[in-house]
Formats: structure tokens, C-alpha cells, sequence
């Protein structure tokens, strides 16, 4: 048994250089959100990502429950689209946010990809209305040296399954 | 209910035929007759049987602002209880849905039976010839259903629920046809909530006139087929009938109106992937498979029955008042049950797709909802104006008041019977 130096990484610490971009990716994804810069946060994920807002708590099998937001390439470029053309009157008149991402733990990490899962408290103002939200987020990032993207983004709300107010923003 | 309007002049100065008064929006005690006088005097839509599909299955919602339980009971019937100890008032369930023997109370455990009758009562010897068991049961509302929906009411004098649906029931009939055969199954549901008054979306759901202009991005992020299957704007089989009670119909893809009738036009090239899937399964014919795809849409039509639900294209829009600026809504997706699941799924991306808070459709209508709130505060006696469409309204040969389906006269139906039940003491 070798004993771990004070500088010695453990497996699943945030200290990870791998981790660490994925930390960086998923900061810089909320502050694109806060933005509503939406063609940027696109260009995020990968081909084939999958972003989703389940309603129910417990499912991981999204594509047999209704979800608020189940998004694949396809559906996230015309969401997009939508929140940029200014045809959408809510869209135009959206809240604006600002979101704090932390209380990071690592799942799983490997030279490809890492899945974390966060804390989200989310601060939406509109009309005099200060509205919170929280939620857990997991992400998947893909590490690539062409870029880190998104493979999976799912938004767990603590209040999925209550009525969450339409506000013209993104989680 | 005998108290007296409590505002100068009547309701039907507020609400005459082509115009409504804005203070309908904005004024609290109008709100507060409006749950005595109509949500705690007539039928009230509370579930569908699938949300309680076993013995003891039960789910939560509201009677107005009245907390109730829904529930099935162990002889199959639907009972509608108020969620209200009758001992100190609290609540005797606190989940939105799920299965039980009975309802405990958490504040000194006075227990139920799924019928209401009251149970057992801890330490019992403080009541002994102070409180007999069989006089305190979970009050019961009234409840009947038609074609697994499920309404409640406070009035047990209320006319038979089907009297009440009254010309609404042929239409219900024809909206369940998009199941082709199978059960209804509730299969997820999308809430949210818009500062506005409720009956701005009781009206919603008969304006056709907002479709292009609010849900534009929505418009021109579908494929062209499904477009023009919601372009009605200048069809003239596009029509809005008043069917009475404050009921009307407003028939926007008027080939899908009756899915019974094929009119033989292709099927969507979006759905090809599933005629494909069904063709190889080898478990449908080609008749089928062509009515359940022409199905996927839903019924071509919105019937909206008075005072909060509507059987909207291919979902239940149901509306909870909150308060007399503040309304619920509930957005519940439908699919067959043991039918295709690749097109069950198919509906449910539909649904995601327009509904719920991050739909391409409800967060645009919530939007145009919340001003209508901010501004029918300036003014409150100035109309809102329903008038769209009274020079082209005639009867039709049912005898149903009938126009455009861009036109108002499903509001004026609705506001119609509003004044009338809001005038009767």
C-alpha cells in the first residue's frame, strides 16, 4: 500500500485536470444562458446531444415520459431559432437571470468524457417579480482537442412535477 | 348563495352580448361570487379515470380554491372528497397522486375510508356521546362521469352532469376517436401558472384569432403540412359553434373533425417512420395504420366546456383559479393505452413540442395572458370586446350559433352563461 502524498489526486476529485475542463465548459455554458446568447450555447453540444427537462424525478428513460424540454439537434436549433427570430412574444419579453452553478461531484471520469452532477440556483427577474428556481443539473461533457462539448444535459427542478411558470428563458 | 353583488349595477351590465366590463379581470369580490355562484354550483372537471385506473388509486386537485381527493373505490366508483379533516381542518392528503387504503390525518390521526366514512379516532374515550363517527365522514362531492371524464360538485340540486354537457356530449364522443379503439390514458402532464384572471384562458381556448400572430414561432418551426393543417385563418369550413351552457366548439382542421371520415389525403411524410415501424411489426393493416397516424393530431377541433376544461386538439387543457389574478393551468397529454408505444411517443413529443412552460406555443400565449391582466387594470369598466364576428354569426342547421372559428362567438356563449349563473341568487 502506497501512502497518498498531500498533492496525490484521488479518482473522483475536482482537481482532475479532465474534471476541471468540464467544471469550465459547464460555468461558461451558464453565463452564454444568463446572456441568452442561445447560437453560441448550440454550438455547446455535440451532434448528438440531448438536452432535457424531466418531469418526472426518477426516470432516466426521457424519450417515454413527457418532459418540458427534450431536445435533440434537430429541436434545440429550432428552439434556438425561435428564441432568437423575435416572433415569440415571451421570448421577447423574457426574464432575465443569473444562475450560480456548484456543489460539484464527479460520477464517472475518463480521458473522453466526464459526468458531473450540480446545484443550480437559478434567479429570474421580470416585471417586478423575483421568481427561484433550483435544480440539479448532470452533465456529460465529451473532452476533445477540437473542444469540449455536451453530450447530455438534464435539468432536474425541484418543482418539475408543480406548475413552473413560462418565462421565456432556458435552464 | 343569496349575497347580493357587492358593486354598483349588475352582471348584466358587466357582461352584455358583444362586451365584457374589464373589472371581470381585476375585481376580487366579483372573483370570490364567481366560485360561489359557479365552481361550488355546477359540475366541475376533476380526472380522468386513467390518473385513478386501480381500486384505492387516487390523485389531488381543486373544486375552485377547495382542496379535494379524487379517488376510486374498491367497488370501482369515483368519489370526490374534500381534502379536509373534520376535526381541525387539515388536510388529509398531501401527494398529487398515488394508492392508498384510506387518508390519516397527520394532526391527530382521525383515519378514512376511500368512501370518506370516518374510520377510527385515537383515544376514543374523550368522545365517547360527544362525537358519533358515522356524522363526521370526508364531505363528499358529487360526482358522475362521461367517457372516463370526471366532474364533481359542491350542488347535489345540480342537474344530471350529462344535461349539463347538453350538446358538448356528441363532440366528446368524437374527440375520443383519435385513440382509435384503444383506452385514453393520461401519459404526463405540463403545469403552469400566468398572472391573469381565469377567464382568460377560458376564452383562449375559443379564439382562433390569436393562432397566427401569438404562435408564429411555432408556425414556422413545423413542417409544412402541419402548418396548413393550423392555417384556418381563411377557411371557411373553419367554423365556432356555441353549443349552450357556455359550451362551443371551434373546429380548426375541419378534414380531422370527424376521424371516422377519411378524406384520403397523404398521410404526413414527417410520420413515414412510423408507418414503417407498424408496416414491419405485422400487428396492424394498412387501415389502421392509416387512422392511427391520421390520429396523431389529435381531433381537428377545440371543445371547451364550462367553467374549466377543454378537449383541445389532442390534450386536456384544464384551468385552476387561484385567485382572481393568478390561474393554474394543467396541460395533460394523452395516448392509447396498449396501443403503438413509437406513436404514444410520437404524441408525447408533439405535446413537448408546444405545451408547457418551454413549449413553442404556451409560454407565448402565457405571455399575451399576463398583459391582458396588466392592462384591463386601466379603465376597469371599459369592454373587452367579443364582438368578433356577430355580422357573419347565423344559426346552423343544429340550431347552434355559428361562425368563423377567428370568431367570438364561443366567448359570447361562455359569457352568456356566466351572466346567468352569476345572476341567479
Amino acid at each position: 500500500m502506497t501512502e497518498r502524498g498531500l498533492t496525490d489526486v484521488r479518482a473522483d476529485s475536482l482537481a482532475d485536470p479532465r474534471v476541471l475542463r468540464a467544471v469550465e465548459l459547464i460555468w461558461r455554458e451558464a453565463r452564454t444562458l444568463d446572456e441568452k446568447d442561445y447560437p453560441a450555447w448550440e454550438t455547446l453540444f455535440t451532434d448528438d446531444g440531448i438536452y432535457v427537462i424531466p418531469i418526472d424525478p426518477a426516470t432516466e428513460d426521457f424519450a417515454a415520459s413527457l418532459n418540458l424540454i427534450y431536445d435533440d439537434a434537430r429541436m434545440r436549433r429550432m428552439r434556438v431559432e425561435r428564441m432568437m427570430q423575435g416572433y415569440s412574444p415571451s421570448a421577447v419579453a423574457a426574464a432575465r437571470t443569473i444562475r450560480t452553478i456548484s456543489r460539484f461531484t464527479v460520477d464517472e471520469v475518463s480521458d473522453t468524457a466526464v459526468t458531473l452532477t450540480s446545484a443550480q440556483v437559478l434567479v429570474a427577474y421580470k416585471r417586478g417579480a423575483t421568481e427561484i428556481l433550483g435544480a440539479e443539473l448532470t452533465h456529460t461533457i465529451t473532452l476533445s482537442d477540437d473542444g469540449d462539448r455536451i453530450a447530455l444535459k438534464v435539468v432536474r427542478l425541484l418543482n418539475s412535477e408543480d406548475a413552473v411558470n413560462a418565462s421565456g428563458y432556458l435552464l | 348563495m343569496t349575497t347580493a353583488p357587492r358593486f354598483a349595477g349588475t352582471y348584466a351590465d358587466l357582461a352584455e352580448t358583444d362586451r365584457v366590463a374589464g373589472r371581470l379581470y381585476t375585481d376580487p369580490a366579483i372573483f370570490d361570487e364567481e366560485m360561489a355562484k359557479i365552481f361550488y354550483s355546477t359540475w366541475v372537471w376533476v380526472a380522468h379515470e386513467s390518473e385513478i385506473p386501480e381500486p384505492g388509486s387516487f390523485k389531488t386537485t381543486y373544486v375552485g380554491q377547495q382542496p379535494v381527493i379524487v379517488n376510486r373505490d374498491r367497488k370501482g366508483g369515483f368519489n370526490t372528497l374534500l381534502n379536509r379533516c373534520r376535526h381541525r381542518g387539515a388536510t388529509v392528503c398531501d401527494q398529487s397522486k398515488g394508492k392508498a387504503n384510506g387518508f390519516t390525518c397527520p394532526y391527530h390521526n382521525w383515519s378514512y375510508a376511500l368512501d370518506g366514512k370516518l374510520r377510527g379516532i385515537p383515544y376514543p374515550e374523550g368522545y365517547e356521546g360527544v362525537v358519533e363517527k358515522g356524522d363526521f365522514p370526508l364531505q363528499k362531492l358529487r360526482t358522475e362521469s362521461y367517457a372516463g371524464m370526471i366532474w364533481a360538485t359542491f350542488n347535489l340540486d345540480a342537474e344530471p352532469l350529462e344535461d349539463f354537457l347538453g350538446d358538448a356530449v356528441p363532440w366528446i364522443d368524437r374527440f375520443f376517436k383519435q385513440t382509435n379503439g384503444y383506452p385514453v390514458k393520461v401519459t404526463g402532464v405540463h403545469k403552469f401558472r400566468f398572472k391573469g384572471n381565469w377567464k382568460i384562458q377560458l376564452e383562449n381556448t375559443t379564439d382562433g384569432y390569436h393562432f397566427p400572430m401569438v404562435h408564429k414561432s411555432w408556425m414556422v418551426s413545423v413542417d409544412t403540412e402541419t402548418a396548413e393543417m393550423m392555417s384556418f385563418m381563411n377557411d371557411p369550413e373553419a367554423v365556432t359553434h356555441d353549443l349552450g351552457n357556455g359550451h362551443s366548439i371551434a373546429i380548426m382542421a375541419p378534414e380531422n373533425s370527424d376521424l371516422d371520415i377519411d378524406d384520403g389525403a397523404p398521410l404526413q411524410p414527417r410520420f413515414n417512420h412510423l408507418v414503417e415501424e407498424l408496416e414491419a411489426s405485422g400487428e396492424y393493416t394498412p387501415e389502421q395504420i392509416r387512422r392511427i397516424i391520421r390520429s396523431i393530431h389529435g381531433a381537428g377541433f377545440n371543445l371547451n366546456t364550462f367553467p374549466n376544461v377543454s378537449f383541445s386538439l389532442s390534450f386536456f387543457r384544464v384551468l385552476i383559479p387561484i385567485s382572481v389574478d393568478e390561474t393554474e393551468i394543467w396541460h395533460m397529454a394523452l395516448g392509447m393505452d396498449g396501443g403503438p408505444e413509437s406513436v404514444n411517443r410520437e404524441r408525447l413529443r408533439i405535446h413537448e413540442h408546444f405545451q408547457g412552460p418551454f413549449g413553442f406555443g404556451s409560454p407565448d400565449d402565457a405571455e399575451g395572458w399576463d398583459r391582458v391582466q396588466l392592462g384591463a387594470a386601466g379603465a376597469p369598466a371599459m369592454p373587452i370586446l367579443v364582438n368578433r364576428g356577430l355580422n357573419r354569426e347565423t344559426p346552423s342547421a343544429e340550431g347552434w350559433p355559428t361562425s368563423h372559428v377567428t370568431d367570438e362567438t364561443g366567448m359570447r356563449g361562455a359569457y352568456a352563461m356566466w351572466k346567468k349563473m352569476m345572476s341567479h341568487d
